[in-house]
């Protein structure tokens, strides 16, 4: 300590950081542990056996076999969407372009409520197609496929918006090379493109998987809630709870709270190690 | 020349108007078939009313406590270094991961009257779950991480030269936050309120456990359209739909402007 008698600003200085680091600290451990904290002790309230149990039913082993089919279809078309319109707007001028990127961002900006009306809207009984699909005997609203289309709409632009900054910032010239040199373009895209955005397209699937498997308001609206049929894990929670079982309500949550905290560590394992190869993160609907 | 222009953006193209414009357009159909009168009609009812001035001034409100919270915890995270930083600036983003009915059965665990924190409010007299001061934690809840991620990489790039200067030219430490660096923050600061307000005027799943959804006092917007739709009410909920997506457009227009005004900002500023 260099003793300078007449100087309270330091001390003061330091009494000001400490106090912001508390508050700062507090508040994320209220606000953030907190919640966290109580999802594994309200479904751990009546013991390990009462937990498992709740698990081990066949309600909820639809709802997890649900979750994860409505996210392997909705996460892959989210991935090729993504790459092509990262293609179009990273490495091209057209006219329109601004909007087009507009629209990508679109369904972050929406209620997930309103994305699950316009899908009733249009394919429900009284929607536009509703009479020429009952003719046809397809379901969408209150089935699979409307939980399927659901996801996606609110998943559409994760994959994208990781992938348009990233690429616009590393510029095409080594797409160029392997051109001159004689790649085909599908060589140049899996051979030079793809490995240039690969941590940020890992990236983005992660966080449009953890939006798949976690969204509520969306599906519950085209789910029609038919158990066993078309209740994913999130519209079980919700039924457990309305039914006064909040263990078995606390325990697939529990399960949902996992995915996000594996999410969160896989995220920032990204971010620590790859920071160069991802873009600067335009905060979104995360 | 790269190739792919005419396959990727007609593919881009195609699929945004499968998924995103046809829906919109099937929204915009429905809503229409009801005319201009039906539409003030529907938009005067006392609850459709009592619904909206709920969402957005509820989401107003949680924007400014985001705002305020988010700007301090972005500050404490850049400006100051001590033990389990890395681990708080990786739980930051802990609400966008987490699915919103597990945030919202888990606050409403914890804020219920019996909860952890309910228990402790109840004995001062502060009722949580199932009031609007409810809705408004959840809406902070889900909107927290918008204001911290969008002013916190502006912060770290901010030159320190300016507040030395200030500083030595005689400005106290509160002259140099207000009239040097919040300045230098505000174009961020404004599009992280803007993120957050759009996120909790929309927000569903996180507010339904909590609210309490009593008609008139405690039922948000987004929740009058699930039950039109249970009703089948579908114009309804398809005139509501449009005015909060309306909403939502304008508000996407300011995020863009700012967006814009804050490049131009950062020129200026380095």
């Amino acid at each position: 300590m260099t003793a300078i008698p007449s100087r309270p600003p330091g001390r003061s200085r330091r009494a000001l950081r400490a106090l912001l680091i508390l508050a700062a600290v507090v508040f994320l451990v209220l606000f953030l542990v907190l919640p966290l904290a109580a999802v594994f002790a309200e479904a751990l309230r009546k013991g390990a056996h009462v937990y498992l149990t709740s698990i081990d039913q066949p309600n909820a082993y639809s709802a997890i076999r649900l979750t994860l089919l409505v996210a392997a279809i909705a996460v892959p078309l989210n991935l090729v969407f993504g790459v092509a319109a990262a293609w179009a707007v990273a490495r091209f001028e057209f006219p329109g372009k601004a909007l087009l990127g507009a629209l990508i961002d679109l369904p972050f900006s929406i209620s997930p409520v309103i994305a699950g009306l316009i899908y009733v809207l249009l394919f429900g009984a009284q929607g536009w197609l509703g009479p020429w699909l009952t003719s046809h005997d397809i379901k969408i609203i209150f089935a699979v496929p409307g939980l399927i289309l659901a996801s996606v709409f609110v998943t559409l632009p994760f994959v994208a918006r990781e992938l348009i900054p990233l690429m616009q910032a590393q510029g095409s010239e080594e797409e160029e090379a392997a051109r001159v040199l004689g790649a085909s373009g599908w060589q140049m895209f899996f051979r030079v493109t793809l490995p240039k955005i690969r941590w940020a397209l890992l990236y983005g699937v992660l966080l449009c998987n953890a939006r798949a498997m976690g969204e509520f308001g969306a599906v519950s609206v085209v789910s029609g809630m038919i158990r066993g049929l078309t209740t994913t894990m999130p519209l079980e929670i919700e039924m457990r709870y309305n039914e006064y079982d909040y263990v078995g309500a606390f325990a697939v949550a529990s399960l949902l709270a996992m995915l996000a905290l594996v999410t969160l560590a896989a995220k920032t394992a990204l971010e620590w190690r790859y920071s160069e190869e991802l873009a600067a993160h335009a905060p979104g609907g995360h | 020349m790269l190739p792919g222009f005419g396959l990727s953006l007609g593919y881009a193209l195609a699929y945004l108007g499968l998924v995103v414009l046809l829906p919109l357009a099937a929204l915009a159909w429905k809503a229409s078939g009801i005319g201009a009168a039906g539409l003030l009609h529907l938009l005067a009812a006392p609850r459709t009313q009592a619904a909206l001035r709920l969402s957005f001034g509820g989401a107003l409100l949680a924007a400014l406590v985001n705002a305020a919270i988010g700007l301090l915890v972005a500050w404490v995270l850049v400006r100051y270094r001590f033990p389990g930083r890395r681990l708080l600036d990786a739980l930051v983003d802990l609400p966008f991961a987490l699915p919103t009915a597990v945030a919202g059965i888990a606050l409403t665990a914890l804020y219920a009257p019996n909860g952890w924190l309910g228990h402790g409010l109840a004995m001062w007299g502060i009722k949580v779950a199932y009031t609007r001061l409810g809705i408004g934690i959840a809406m902070v809840f889900v909107g927290f991480p918008f204001v911290v991620r969008t002013v916190q990489p502006v912060l770290a790039a901010l030159d320190r030269d300016m507040e030395e200067a200030a500083e030595s030219l005689g400005a106290h430490r509160e002259q140099t936050f207000m009239r040097v660096i919040l300045p230098m923050l505000a174009p961020a600061l404004l599009t992280g309120f803007a993120l957050a307000l759009a996120r909790a005027v929309g927000e569903y799943g996180s507010v339904i456990f909590i609210a309490g959804n009593i008609p008139m006092r405690s039922e948000i917007a987004p929740l009058l359209i699930v039950q039109q739709l249970e009703e089948f009410d579908y114009a309804g909920a398809a005139a509501l739909g449009v005015v909060m997506l309306c909403f939502s457009f304008a508000l996407l227009i300011a995020l863009s402007l700012l967006q814009r005004w804050s490049r131009r900002w950062a020129e200026f500023a380095t």
